[in-house]
């Protein structure tokens, strides 16, 4: 096997992005600063000095291109310009912008490619660069994989900058003082007679000056915004109820429309009975989609009341109609001829002697279902398209909706908007495609199209479901091999097939979280199975780590068990990696590991890195006559450099809390081709009352800025199932670990 | 149908069996009160109608007819925050924020009957309340801070 084969793989992902990027357009096309969109339609006496500062007389504008799905990237985003521009909070307007590729995220290339985050080898820096290149070339404006922190951190600072300086030199051609003599605050240039020209009076002067590209960014001991706690700039919309969210918005002349798709998803309608829902108070049209059909009223209710009258007749699913046969396909994916990648083979696992242990994990499908159930506006004319809805990848969105509509990609207009939580569900398309393709029919008239909360449960694109097998020798109160092989089928495979992108090479998420872990075990081996495609899936919250993760570290802690060591000195004399092993430290002083715990409590830990960055969480757990209960996590993480403290907390603990709660009682199971699960009761994860105390601790030894929105899940799970061995000596293998025990 | 809303007299032509929710966001264009789930099960669209926190995605506007009700756009303003609102711009409570209307007016619901809620009390009456994102410590916190400002005022 193998050997060749993988490394045939590996350098053809890398060849062909080296293609994309450096040889079919050139290198100047790589370098060469995408146009302003800025510039386009600028207002008289108003400058802009790249794609993210516009100042006008009245006012000035940062934008943040990237998604606000609740991560505060907006504010983050704007902290990053401001920090340069000398601009405080409260003394300019932040926008989405209008997609543009001069908008490319440079970091989402790298969850794509098959070297580990914590490798930063030359040549892999290298490809890393030329990856980002092709991404570059395309466009590819993206918010996704926790990159919005590490593709603005030098970019929005750098722009934050630029446009400082041409302020000065506008303002030193105005008054003949030398730039060096001029300092900037409060957004306006002081000199130094004390006096103040404000930038908004600047625009003006600055928009005929060729703007200052290359300047030197501020040590962080000069910085007055990062690494402190901020005010989000939503903060006070989100508690007033003042915020619109995209189903908030009203465009005049606006109807109400809703959905119902065939459940058994890519299965096609056969017919349906309209059953008097077209004579139903406020219907106004009745029309069919792709797959289904769709109900136009004067109101949402009275739209969810006539699709629920209506019956339709559903074609078969393009996959098996029963859970139970989805786990076989994946159990019989573990053959030679679905070998997708062997990311580790060191030492030799089946030479290594000692006592052996083997363990089966299963990871199921689950829902993003975030708060904001899936809606969007759209409005089609003959002239235009006119998209408000909130979504990740507004480039693609528009040259999907151009296609269907069949406008010219320049006259489809998308209006980024605030999302009420996506979870991975707004990189997904089908929402504004239905929309789409009702307002396609009737022309002119704006239409909203919300999901009810059942459609939003039934047509979700769940996260995969993977199974690992896994098998370790034990020798000496050491550690001394370990296996692990996934199944799963292919999340971005499924993912990007729904947009006609072919993605190359092997999925680096089927064993995310698992292979890239630095441990130094002399006989490691990691290899990755691709399962044919079953239910569509797409990218839930750290994509493929929660379920590989999940198989990875419990089993290690099995394998650390039956040596009778210690859990936490045994991953230590394991780990390779600095700022992971700090990591490891530091949450095994915050939670005192090692202390007496009390009667029937137990406490577990676990380590993963995913998207860059290492994570350990210790979970603290008493076992009940009523269940378990969890009493208390302790969670670090290294992000390199925390942009602000609160947004930093915010985001650990709600992905802690998002991979504890969907580890507790979350899956999406198949019957008849349908998911079973249609609301929140039947998919709850975690409520207040289970909600333990969380200390957290961020770490800056890493060499990269890392975004908090995911790694802080995939650990929850294994640090959970960890803890209740610890307490019960029950070792659970498989997500919901309510299947298998009860939770107070 | 008549209602007081926040206040003022409203009117609205609507089935007797059309959720209050929907009669607050689609005709009388309240849009601060969210739906979640239309089952219960979520809180998102939690209100006071006539003092009590109730779920608008589960009370028909033939029985809401003639009550009091307070959305959140009433509770406070962003000029004139009522304490509960105070104490979640304090401690930065919201992530997406979808939730945080309902949470917010469930919080102030609470502190009404009991102006010094336990932790446990707490969890309770809170846990109908879902949050996706995971805002739990931060409520817990900020139901505290709010019952203290209330006790002060
Ligand atoms: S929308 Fe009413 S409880 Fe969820
Ligand atoms: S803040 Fe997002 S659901 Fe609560």
């Amino acid at each position: 096997m193998g050997r060749l084969r993988t490394i045939g793989r590996r350098s053809f992902l890398i060849g062909s992005a080296a293609v994309m990027g450096g040889v079919a357009f050139g290198t100047y096309m790589v370098q060469a600063p995408h146009d302003n969109p800025l510039a386009k339609d600028l207002a008289e006496g108003s400058a802009t000095f790249n794609p993210w500062v516009l100042i006008s007389p009245e006012k000035i504008t940062l934008i943040a291109p990237h998604a606000d799905k609740g991560q505060g990237v907006s504010s983050a985003q704007a902290a990053l310009i401001a920090e340069e521009l000398d601009v405080e909070f409260g003394q300019f307007e932040v926008s989405f912008g209008k997609p543009d590729p001069a908008y490319w995220n440079h970091a989402m290339s790298e969850e794509g490619l098959p070297f580990k985050s914590t490798d930063d080898r030359w040549a892999v820096e290298r490809a890393r660069a030329t990856m980002g290149g092709a991404l570059k070339v395309m466009g590819m404006q993206g918010t996704g994989g926790s990159t919005a922190m590490a593709d603005s951190f030098h970019k929005l600072r750098e722009a934050g900058a630029a446009a400082r300086e041409t302020l000065k030199l506008a303002a030193s051609n105005r008054t003949g003082v030398p730039v060096s003599e001029l300092k900037t605050a409060n957004a306006a240039v002081q000199l130094p007679d004390g006096t103040e020209i404000k930038y908004t009076e600047l625009a003006g002067e600055a928009a005929q000056i060729e703007p200052v590209r290359f300047v030197k960014l501020r040590d962080p001991s000069e910085w007055r915004l990062i690494g402190k706690p901020m005010q989000r700039l939503d903060i006070l919309g989100k508690s007033t109820g003042t915020l619109d969210y995209g189903i908030d918005v009203e465009i005049e002349g606006m109807v109400h429309a809703t959905i119902c798709v065939n459940p058994r998803q890519g299965g096609v309608m056969k017919g349906y009975k309209e059953n008097g829902a077209r004579e139903m108070r406020g219907v106004i049209d009745i029309v069919e989609i792709t797959n289904g059909v769709a109900v136009v009223a004067d109101n949402t209710w009275r739209a969810f009341q006539a699709i629920n009258a209506i019956e339709c007749d559903w074609g078969d699913a393009p996959y098996p109609h029963e859970q139970a046969d989805h786990w076989t396909a994946i159990e019989d994916s573990f053959v030679e001829a679905q070998l997708d990648d062997e990311w580790r083979n060191d030492g030799d696992v089946d030479a290594a002697s000692g006592e052996e242990i083997t363990a089966e994990y299963r990871s199921p499908y689950v829902a993003h279902a975030p708060m904001e159930p899936l809606n969007a506006i759209v409005q089609v004319t003959d002239a235009r398209v006119d998209i408000w809805t909130g979504h990740q990848m507004p480039i693609i969105l528009e040259q999907q909706i151009a296609a269907l509509t069949e406008h010219d990609v320049e006259n489809v207009h998308f209006h980024n908007q605030w999302i009420g939580g996506s979870f991975g569900h707004r990189l997904e398309l089908d929402y504004i495609k239905q929309a789409a393709e009702i307002a396609n029919q009737m022309r002119g008239t704006p239409v909203k199209m919300t999901y009810t909360r059942e459609e939003d449960f039934a047509h979700d694109f769940p996260r995969h479901i993977a199974m690992g097998r896994a098998s370790g020798k034990v020798a000496d109160g050491k550690v001394v091999s370990m296996s692990l092989d996934i199944a799963a089928p292919s999340v971005l495979g499924s993912q990007m097939s729904r947009v006609g992108i072919t993605v190359p090479g092997a999925d680096a998420q089927i064993p995310a979280g698992s292979w890239n872990n630095p441990y130094a075990l002399a006989n490691f081996r990691m290899r990755s199975y691709r399962a044919p495609e079953l239910a569509p899936v797409s990218s839930w919250r750290a994509v493929g780590a929660p379920g590989a993760g999940f198989f990875f570290d419990s089993f290690l802690d099995e394998l650390i068990h039956a040596a009778g060591a210690d859990p936490m000195e045994e991953r230590l004399r394991l780990i390779n990696h600095k700022p992971s092993r700090k990591v490891l430290e530091e949450v095994a002083a915050l939670s005192n590991w090692g202390s007496e715990m009390g009667e029937n409590q137990g406490r577990g830990v676990a380590f993963i890195e995913s998207f860059g960055a290492p994570v350990a969480e210790v979970i603290e757990v008493t076992q009940s006559d009523a269940g378990i209960k969890i009493d208390k996590a302790f969670v670090v993480a290294d992000v390199g450099t925390v942009v602000d403290p609160i947004n930093f907390e915010n985001l650990v603990m709600g992905g802690a809390i998002f991979g504890m709660g969907h580890a507790m009682n979350c899956e999406i199971t198949y019957s008849d081709g349908m998911a079973e699960q249609s609301n929140y009761h039947a998919h709850e994860a975690m409520r207040m009352y289970q909600c333990p105390e969380i200390v957290i601790k961020g770490l800056e030894n890493g060499h990269k800025i890392r975004g908090m929105g995911e790694p802080t899940v995939p650990p929850a799970a294994p640090a959970l199932g960890n803890a209740i061995f610890a307490a019960t000596g029950q070792r659970i293998r498989e997500m919901p670990f309510h299947k298998h025990i009860d939770f107070v | 149908m008549e209602f007081t809303v926040n206040g003022e007299k409203r009117e609205a032509d609507v089935e007797y069996d059309m959720p209050l929710l929907w009669v607050l966001r689609d005709e009388l264009g309240l849009k601060g009160t969210k739906y979640g789930c239309g089952v219960a099960q979520c809180g998102a669209c939690t209100v006071h109608v006539d003092g009590v926190a109730v779920r608008s995605c589960q009370l028909a506007a033939g029985e809401a007819e003639g009550s009091d009700i307070t959305t959140i756009e009433g509770l406070g303003t962003p000029e004139t925050l009522h304490a509960v609102q105070e104490a979640w711009v304090e401690h930065q409570v919201a992530q997406c924020g979808y939730c945080q209307s309902g949470q917010i007016m469930q919080a102030a619901a609470l502190l009404d009957q009991d102006p010094e809620p336990s932790d446990e009390v707490i969890d309770i009456v809170m846990s109908g309340n879902l949050c996706r994102c995971g805002t739990y410590p931060r409520i817990r916190a900020a139901v505290h801070t709010a019952a203290k400002k209330l006790q002060e005022a």
